[in-house]
């Protein structure tokens, strides 16, 4: 039931305006993945040309083995749940679970069993006879991804579905997406551009960024190694702290890296050879700044807004030089803002990234 | 505060003031005095004598009332189909911005712009006997020709025609505007649910317009049960009144005959005819919108 997707050298182009240029990506059947990235990046272009919604300018796509790009929508064998859930307003719930299966000709005896049991896994069941006008929020998207169901498609492709969901009723439809997914064993492609929705759900995230796809991975792949200063700054909230480099020194498999604000810092990162400084920049993550004790001594950062959630207390401050840092501590934390703390890095957490934004890790390249 | 609030509300009473008085003075007002006419026996000359329902009594005994009401149902039960089909018709044929959707549409909006002489004037020129543009073609093509405004059928139909490309234009934009309001979704998840064009029209399409189908309907049905002008001006009600619709005959008992009081009368069941088509609608409308939310 499930499908491999790979699409082959994808551009889109409409008119002039290129919004996606030459992307490849191989999915696996079963395999939950998530474009992630800005708005307007071409997440849900990318998408809408797996469903057939809109042509392809260059490339190919294939569903499970089979080119699909030249196939009409409703001959890919592929499901799409929309952001506004598009239900058919004059329709009942159960109509329009069965639209698409009375299209196709399925014998009606079939077409009930399917209804009935996607309504009870999604507990709509008590639903079917009313309107969609007559439905919530929430009940509306179990329709959606009901009607999604009861084709038993090859792949089932998502955009932005629980982003007009109120946020607790948007984590329990993540949850239940979650447990869909383990059920089915389907191949489903979801679009959003909430981080904590693609690192909760994902089996890989595929960064997309200005007309490319910036970075394939497991989420924590993504988040621990980013494959440049644009994925590293995206994913992760506070985003990573950038810092800028003055030069590089490296003896004996570990590095100096000199930098303004953070002074000179030891890292175990190996550098190609022709790693150039210039414009490149120091990667580190809050967590991976550490607020010390009272009374030892590290690298001072001067607090300018201090942020209580409670569990941790993040800390925006300002390095010695202006440098804009963000550190986190835990909650029990008393630093005010106005305050002067000494803060320590934890070196085998530091990124490097040269001008053109690609990374270096530190323990790996 | 509670005052001046209630001083607001009077002050916002005299917007509506001039409407109020127009509306008095021009329908209300009408409408009162015709029911009061078609109750006496009226000339232009003389105040009228309280007859009762006589006049009503004289109207429906009238053969030539009972021909204008069948010419005029007949009409209207042909051509507000045919403006209805029509204009969906074009609506959907056009519904998409390109350079040369945007003309026809103007162009076959441009019609309803005509005034009544000129539509008739045109529709003249093709049905006349002799020069006019069908008779030409018929001679052409060997068949023999139709005097189609003074032939009975013939007659109705082509005044039937007239209107009909006359008054195609708002069914047209009404439509148009109503399918520019279905989301574009509904369309892309029809398409990923494998429906052909047919089931598209038919359980998607159709029903997101419904309501606008029955307005289109209700505006249509009450114009042409006043048809007049295209009649009066094509055929002249003719041959021997059957093309002559209860507007005309109306007007030919109150301005012709100056039998102000039977017009009136004979105006009444027009009146009450439109009322009851209209509301006809109006109830089946809100019946099947309830229904189907
Ligand atoms: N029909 C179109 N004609 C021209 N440009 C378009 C069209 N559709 C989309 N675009 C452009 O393509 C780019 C990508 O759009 P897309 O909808 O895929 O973005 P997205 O990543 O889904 O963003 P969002 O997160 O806001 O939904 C945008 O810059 C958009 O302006
Ligand atoms: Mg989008």
């Amino acid at each position: 039931m499930s499908a491999s997707i790979e699409i082959t050298n994808v551009t889109k182009r409409y008119g002039a305006l290129t919004v996606l240029d030459d992307v490849s990506l191989s999915i696996e059947a079963g395999e939950f993945v998530v474009f992630l990235g800005p708005s307007g990046c071409g997440k849900s272009t990318l998408l809408r040309m797996i469903a057939g919604l809109e042509d392809v300018t260059a490339g190919t796509i294939a569903v499970g083995g089979e080119r699909v790009d030249t196939l009409p929508p409703g001959k890919r064998g592929v499901a799409m749940v929309f952001q506004s859930y598009a239900l058919y307003p004059h329709m009942t719930v159960a109509q329009n679970m069965s639209f698409g299966l009375e299209n196709i000709g399925m014998a009606k005896a079939e077409i009930g069993r399917r209804v009935e049991q996607a309504a009870a896994t999604l507990e709509i069941a008590h639903l079917l006879d009313r309107k969609p006008a007559k439905l919530s929020g929430g009940q509306r998207q179990r329709v959606a991804i009901g009607r999604a169901i009861v084709k038993e498609p090859k792949a089932f492709l998502f955009d932005e579905p629980l982003s007009n969901l109120d946020a607790a009723l948007r984590g329990r439809t993540r949850l239940e997406l979650a447990q869909l997914h383990a059920r089915l064993g389907s191949t489903m492609i979801f679009v959003t551009h909430d981080q904590v929705e693609a690192m909760t759900l994902a089996d890989r995230i595929v960064i997309m960024h200005d007309r490319k796809i910036e970075q394939i991975g497991t989420p924590m792949e993504i988040y621990q190694r980013p494959a440049s200063r644009f994925v590293a700054g995206f994913v992760g909230s506070p985003a990573m702290n950038f810092v800028p480099v003055k030069g590089v020194n490296e003896n004996g498999g570990t590095l100096r890296i000199e930098t303004c604000g953070l002074g000179d810092v030891a890292a175990a990162i190996r550098l190609p050879a022709r790693f150039s400084p210039e414009g490149g920049c120091l990667g580190i993550r809050a967590e991976d700044v550490t607020v010390l004790p009272a009374g030892e001594a590290g690298i001072p950062l001067k607090a300018d807004v201090v942020e209580r959630l409670g569990d941790r207390t993040l800390i925006y401050g300002q390095l010695a030089d202006g440098t804009k840092l963000a550190a986190e501590t835990d909650g029990r934390s008393e630093a005010r803002s106005g305050d002067t703390l000494q803060i320590a890095l934890d070196t085998s957490a530091l990124h490097l990234f040269d001008a053109a934004g690609i990374a270096h890790h530190a323990g790996g390249d | 505060m509670a005052e001046s609030y209630r001083r607001s509300q009077w002050s916002n009473g005299l917007f509506v003031l001039p409407y109020l008085a127009v509306f008095l003075v021009l329908l209300v007002f009408p409408l009162v005095w015709g029911a009061w006419l078609s109750l006496h026996k009226v000339d232009l000359f003389g105040p009228g004598r309280f007859v009762g329902l006589a006049n009503y009594g004289r109207v429906l005994a009238d053969p030539v009332f009972l021909q204008a009401l069948r010419n005029t149902v007949v009409f209207v039960l042909v051509s507000v189909p045919s403006l209805v089909a029509l204009g969906l018709f074009l609506a959907l044929a056009l519904n998409k911005t390109t350079r040369a959707t945007s003309f026809l549409r103007a162009l076959f909006f441009s019609s309803s712009v005509l005034s009544v002489t000129i539509v008739t004037l045109i529709w003249r020129f093709v049905f006349i006997p002799g020069d006019g543009l069908l008779a030409v073609i018929s001679e052409q093509l060997g068949i023999a020709p139709v005097n189609f405004l003074s032939t009975s059928g013939w007659s109705l139909f082509s005044v039937g025609v007239a209107t009909v490309w006359w008054c195609l234009g708002l069914p047209m934009m009404l439509f148009l505007a109503a399918l520019q309001q279905i989301p574009s979704d509904l369309y892309e998840a029809a398409a990923l649910d494998n429906a052909g064009p047919w089931r598209v029209l038919t359980r998607v399409t159709l029903p997101s317009i419904a309501r606008t189908i029955m307005l289109v309907t209700i505006i249509q049905i009450v114009m042409q049960f006043q048809l007049f002008g295209q009649a009066q001006l094509m055929t002249n009600g003719g041959p021997n009144g059957t093309s002559r619709p209860l507007v005309m005959y109306i007007y030919e008992v109150g301005f012709v005959r100056w039998d102000v009081g039977k017009a009136a009368a004979a105006s009444e069941f027009l009146f009450l005819i439109i009322l009851v088509a209209a509301m006809a609608q109006y109830l089946v409308s809100t019946r099947k919108s309830e229904v189907s939310e």
